[in-house]
């Protein structure tokens, strides 16, 4: 009779269950999104539809469950990550021949939007390992494309950008990290800062000085982690992004292969620029995800709790706050779905497109995120809601892949240079 | 032997919707909703295409009944390892009144066309939960049937079905061709990668009317009413234990 009674309760979660999902955090019912006006799948083709489906899958069943616990133990996800790599996600943009998955740059945005409504942190590491993948694949030589890049693609080996420095963030070309040429090997000197996965990844992408100053003197070499005088400084305690250390990448007197530098000599800064605009895109759409699921979150909150003898969602001021903020997710992913475009298509605009994406899509977004935390009241502080780690995960994409500042410069430059 | 499975796979309202009813009372809202393939119908299609990694039968063939959206569904068959599809258009009234009987009649016709030695289909659709499509579809072509499957097991041209029944588990043999539906434990469905995705826009999917498989869709069965389940009342507090056995007695329940 015991085991008929368990089997009947077995029967009936049957109709409801969800097949891949091993546990139904109580809001990741929600996160599934289904609100029309806001759909990210509108406007795709049924190819890039089943791109988002399996990337929504994949965030609501492997990444969502864990997104909490991995930001409070600081827990870099490498199981997660390489399962995510099985699917194709280790080398979107990649060629296929070396184990990439050949995608389009607009098919990548939408991958990494629904990505990063599972955990936004992860997804934005994923998408610097993709960046650093790319520049190997793109710059390098086919000896450096198969040496590194299937590994890669699969997340055998995990990747970081190494550019900015102590003394060096928004003035990149100032950069001082040293590489001297002695017989077939450059011999590294300095330190670089805030890099993410930095002593937990193998392969180090690093923009260094091997000529004179400003941005011609700079080329791109690949170190091995392992490789003598490569260490790592102490992990750093941040706001947010804590599913991925970031530690200083310390060289002294670190030997490594000429046969690792990317392209030739003095083509380092361009490498670096290049691989940017694509980070620029990829990190707007981690911002894109996080504030489509708070505005989801935002509105289930809105239709639950009740105050003044009714739910919040019949308050006018509320609903104009909860349209405003679908009305700016609603133009930041056209604008930045555009300048995706632009840069698989090698437009001239695409690198200000790419720019204005990042700076608006990254402000909009978080001041969405931060809008749906106080729609949450004093709930929205509290680290058992999602929201709280939306707003805190997303609020350096303003900062990284170049500040929203220097976004401007480059803006103004493009505008004034035609005078 | 062929070698071939048909696997049905239908398009329904995606399990996280809040379905509404319509404000004539003839059915659930669908325009504009979410749908996705019936997650049981995802099982049938994982279980089909394992058994072809282990060579066991030799093409995976998805079948949907329906406009031109249950394309998307066969797409995803197709993502997941399904060598080609069959797109049976069905659309307008006719769609709205499809069900089980005229769907098995189309599978069996089909079944038929193709020299299939198996059909494996979910064991219902989250939006009926009728239950009737697999079991139909045997009995019109005289099969047997292993239902409420919870294991599958194929030696040559003979299954080992484990059922899920309400007493336990039962376990039956049963000669191919035959028809099985798949229950939620029989396995965890592959998520499509994308490399799979774009091989699967160019496997083919074929175009075909119930009226050239010689299959009648009329149905027999006219919807007459849909309402929401009632609202739920507030229950009563009681102070003692006589009071509870009175308050039940009162209600005929006891």
């Amino acid at each position: 009779m015991a085991a008929a009674r368990a089997l009947a309760r077995g029967v009936l979660l049957g109709s409801y269950s969800i097949c891949r999902s091993r546990s139904l955090i109580f809001n990741s019912v929600q996160k599934r999104g289904i609100a029309a006006c806001i759909d990210p799948s509108i406007g795709l083709t049924d190819e890039q539809k089943e791109f988002q489906k399996v990337a929504f899958d994949f965030a609501a069943n492997e990444m969502a469950p864990h997104m909490a616990e991995w930001d409070q133990k600081e827990i870099f996800p490498v199981e997660a990550m390489r399962k995510a790599a099985q699917l194709g996600f280790g080398g979107i943009y990649v060629n296929p021949d070396v184990g990439g998955s050949g995608l389009s740059r607009l098919d990548t945005s939408i991958i990494f939007e629904a990505l990063s409504t599972g955990c936004v942190s992860t997804t934005a590491y994923i998408s610097i390992h993709n960046m650093c993948a790319w520049m190997i694949d793109t710059f390098g030589n086919n000896e450096q494309r198969e040496k590194f890049c299937p590994d890669l693609c699969s997340m055998q080996r995990f990747a970081s950008y190494c550019l900015t420095e102590p003394g060096s963030g928004s003035d990149a070309a100032s950069l001082l990290t040293s590489a001297n040429l002695k017989g077939d090997h450059y011999i590294l000197n300095g330190s670089k800062a805030f890099i993410s996965g930095g002593g937990d990844t193998d392969v180090y992408v690093v923009m260094c000085r091997t000529g004179g100053k400003g941005p011609k003197g700079i080329s791109c070499l690949v170190v091995e982690k392992g490789t003598p005088g490569l260490s790592f400084g102490k992990k750093e305690k941040k706001v947010g992004w804590n599913s991925q250390p970031t530690r200083a990448v310390i060289f002294e007197d670190c030997a490594v292969p000429v046969t690792n530098r990317l392209g030739a000599e003095g083509e380092g800064f361009s490498i670096a620029m290049k691989g940017l605009n694509g980070g620029r895109i990829n990190i707007a759409s981690c911002s894109l995800g996080a504030a489509h699921a708070s505005v989801l979150l935002a509105r289930d909150h809105m239709c639950v709790r009740k105050q003044f003898g009714e739910t919040l969602s019949n308050s006018q001021f509320l609903q104009f706050r909860l349209a405003e903020m679908a009305t700016k997710l609603v133009a930041s992913r056209l604008l930045l779905r555009q300048a995706a475009v632009a840069l698989q298509e090698g437009r001239p605009d695409a690198v200000s497109l790419c720019s204005m994406a990042k700076l608006f899509v990254t402000d909009e977004c978080f001041s969405i995120c931060n809008q749906a935390l106080q729609i949450h009241g004093g709930y929205g502080y509290l680290k058992d809601y999602a929201v709280q780690q939306y707003v805190r995960d997303i609020r350096v994409h303003q900062i990284l892949e170049g500040t929203n500042e220097v976004m401007r410069m480059i803006i103004a430059r493009s505008l004034l240079s035609e005078s | 032997m062929s070698g071939r499975v048909l696997v049905g796979v239908k398009r329904v309202i995606d399990y996280a919707v809040k379905i509404r009813v319509k404000p004539d009372h003839t059915g659930v809202v669908t325009d504009g909703v979410k749908h996705s393939m019936n997650p049981f119908c995802e099982i049938a299609v994982e279980e089909a295409v394992k058994l072809k990694e282990k060579k066991l039968i030799k093409e995976v063939v998805a079948v949907s009944c329906g406009p031109q959206q249950v394309q998307e569904t066969i797409r995803t068959a197709l993502a997941m390892g399904a060598d080609r599809g069959i797109h049976v258009e069905v659309s307008g009234k006719d769609y709205e009144t499809l069900g089980p009987l005229q769907v098995s009649k189309i599978l069996a016709a089909l079944a038929k066309k193709e020299q299939a030695d198996l059909i494996i289909l979910g064991k219902q659709a989250i939006d009926d939960d009728c239950n009737q499509t697999g079991q139909m579809t045997a009995a019109l072509l005289d099969w047997p049937q292993g239902t409420f499957a919870s294991e599958v097991t194929l030696d040559a041209d003979k299954l080992k079905v484990v059922r899920e029944i309400d007493g336990g588990l039962e376990t039956i043999k049963i000669k191919l061709p035959a028809v099985v539906t798949a229950d939620l434990r029989l396995n965890t469905p592959r998520y499509a990668t994308l490399p799979n995705i774009m091989k699967a826009k160019k496997k083919k999917i074929a175009n075909v009317k119930p009226a050239d498989l010689g299959v009648d869709v009329s149905s027999r069965l006219e919807v007459l009413k849909v309402d929401e389940p009632p609202q739920r009342q507030a229950g009563v507090k009681v102070e003692t234990v006589d009071d509870l056995v009175g308050k039940l007695k009162e209600a005929g329940r006891i």
